[in-house]
């Protein structure tokens, strides 16, 4: 029970916080869509950095290292020191600068203006559309399996231990089950993007960022400490998972990494340069200064959240069981170690507060682009800023809706691999943005091919995968071979049409 | 021109010394608690952020902000 007061405790402070946020609103659509441009350089590099980091953050690099070992963290976490700051220097400044000056909010009505084509749009809106829903599945199915794993009945040598409401919820044996959870995060989420918009998302993202930051820490030392210190919890840990070697566990699944995925998965961390919730995140910027902590902290953030988890699933090697399923590795090694329900609470806050952080971003995205890719654009009706921001907002209840509704459907399902297909499709269109940014001669022809060549790729590839599993077509990453068909596309597309405009290439070059 | 062109080329040797072969098989802890195929990565973050101080120090585009502004030309 201590365990859900702790909980809610982080939920109220979610939103007390948030709506004070609201006493910071402008009520204008440029401050709900981004903020009016004001975000300091702490505030984005929590924001983005909150943003980036989903549930995979904890729960996904505890569970991959347990069943990876140690090349987690060089396949997701180094990598992306190197080429998410290289996407804010190179993608996210030039971004700002065109968003600002040209009053963009969304990316699309970037790529509108910069390809000359008002069409383009609407082949690219759905394809966001369909790699950000499977993102915020993660998102909603990862808070529900973690609250049933926390609340859920323990089995344990003595006996079993009912879960925490068996009076309530006798179907789940006392676990909080998905719906309720699925209900509740998606209510919180929802009511602090409705009071702020990117004010009150960039706010809350700061205070969800430093939770999980901090409950990651929280967690590493309890279960060393457990363990006999560091030392001790590594000599426990199985042999297999230190090294990068490819092996076998003993229930069939494979540890290690091969050379060839470990090489082409530097593809993968690409995706940060087409999400487009980031995007809007970069475009609340104050000044392009505010990118410099951003782009600099980056890594040293991910080294913080990301060593102490990879470290946990090692360990956990030794303590359960190998046929752990990856997204409970995390909650069972704490719940079995560090039994105070006070301190499972708040590691179980920080697991919330990753997922959230993404998940409020995502969702204002949506609306967001919904609203001025689709609704507002090409119309002949003069919106309100009223009227303009009761479109975002329902469009935003009706993408929750379908999410939670999609979320109650496929909650059995591992999901966790999707997020890997999510950025593998996003960083497919990246040749999309770098050409678009620095290719003069990039065309209507070269984009339409581009997003076209990348989608049909990833759509084979995924089907291949029995959509969702993992596949390494010739033993190399999707993503690498994604990116290389949509950059050929681009090119022999664009070499093959007319060059754009004059005046548009004077416009952005 | 210059200075892109050593940034260029540094980046794409962290990108290379990412692919620190030679730790692949080594089972040795550093301080008796941390595989040295984590610790390579772990110090690899920490020099990705080295690299991109020297990068914002020498190489920021002041000009895109006064730009954005609407004050100059690109």
């Amino acid at each position: 029970m201590a365990t859900v007061i702790v909980i809610v405790i982080y939920l109220a402070l979610l939103l007390g916080l948030a709506l004070f946020s609201k006493t910071l609103f402008r009520g204008t659509s440029k401050d709900y869509f981004v903020a009016s441009h004001s975000i300091g350089p702490f505030m984005l590099l929590m924001s983005v950095f909150g943003t980036t980091m989903t549930a995979f953050a904890l729960v996904g690099s505890t569970g991959k290292a347990f069943s990876l070992g140690i090349g987690t963290y060089g396949l997701m976490a180094s990598s992306s020191g190197l080429i998410h700051a290289a996407c804010f220097f190179m993608i996210g400044i030039k971004l700002w600068a065109i968003g600002k000056r040209y009053g963009y909010v969304t990316q699309i009505q970037y790529f509108r203006a910069r390809f000359e084509s008002k069409g383009f749009g609407y082949l690219l809106f759905p394809i966001l559309v369909a790699l950000v829903i499977p993102y915020l599945l993660i998102g909603v199915i990862g808070a529900a399996k973690t609250i049933v794993g926390v609340t859920g009945e323990k089995i344990t040598p003595k006996g079993t231990i009912p879960g925490t409401f068996p009076e309530f919820f006798s179907d789940t044996g006392g676990a909080i089950p998905a719906w309720l959870t699925g209900l509740v995060i998606c209510s919180v989420v929802l009511t602090y993007i409705f009071a702020g918009g990117s004010r009150a998302t960039a706010w809350a993202n700061t205070f969800q960022t430093l939770v999980f930051m901090v409950m990651g820490i929280l967690a590493f030392y309890l279960i060393s400490s457990k363990l006999g210190g560091v030392g001790a919890a590594i000599e426990q840990a199985s042999d297999a998972h230190k090294v990068r070697t490819l092996s076998e566990s003993a229930t069939g699944k494979e540890i290690g990494v091969s050379k060839w995925v470990f090489l082409t998965y530097m593809f993968v961390p690409l995706s940060v340069g087409m999400f487009p919730h980031l995007f809007q995140h970069w475009l609340t910027a104050k000044s392009a200064k505010s990118f410099k902590l951003t782009v600099i902290a980056h890594p040293i953030c991910i080294m913080i959240v990301w060593v102490p988890c990879v470290l946990i699933g090692i360990w956990a090697t030794g303590q359960i069981p190998a046929g752990t399923p990856s997204g409970a590795v995390l909650s069972k090694t704490v719940g079995m170690l560090v039994k105070d329900p006070i301190v499972v609470g708040l590691v179980t806050t920080g697991i919330l507060a990753a997922i959230m952080s993404s998940l409020d971003s995502q969702f204002l995205c949506l609306g967001t682009m919904f609203t001025n890719d689709i609704v507002l654009h090409d119309t002949k009706k003069t919106y309100t800023d009223k009227q303009t921001l009761m479109i975002a907002r329902g469009f935003i209840i009706g993408i929750v809706i379908l999410v939670y509704i999609l979320a109650q459907i496929l909650y059995k399902k591992n999901v966790f691999d999707l997020a890997v297909w999510s950025f593998s499709g996003f960083a497919g269109l990246t040749p999309l943005v770098i050409a678009a940014l620095y290719w003069k001669r990039a065309t209507k022809i070269g984009a339409y091919a581009c997003v076209i060549a990348a989608f049909a790729t990833w759509l084979i590839f995924f089907a291949k995968s029995g959509f969702g599993g993992e596949y390494n077509p010739g033993g190399v990453t999707p993503a690498s071979i994604i990116w290389v068909v949509a950059a050929l596309a681009m090119i022999i597309g664009s070499l093959a049409s007319s060059p754009p405009k004059e005046e548009t290439v004077a416009k952005y070059f | 021109m210059k200075k892109n062109w050593i940034i260029i080329a540094v980046f794409l040797l962290l990108a290379v010394l990412h692919q620190d072969l030679w730790n692949w098989n080594n089972p040795a802890l550093v301080w008796g608690f941390i595989p040295i195929g984590l610790f390579y990565h772990a110090c690899y973050s920490i020099v990705a952020a080295g690299f991109w101080a020297f990068v914002v120090k020498f190489a920021w585009p002041t000009k895109l902000e006064e730009w954005a502004e609407g004050n100059d030309e690109l």
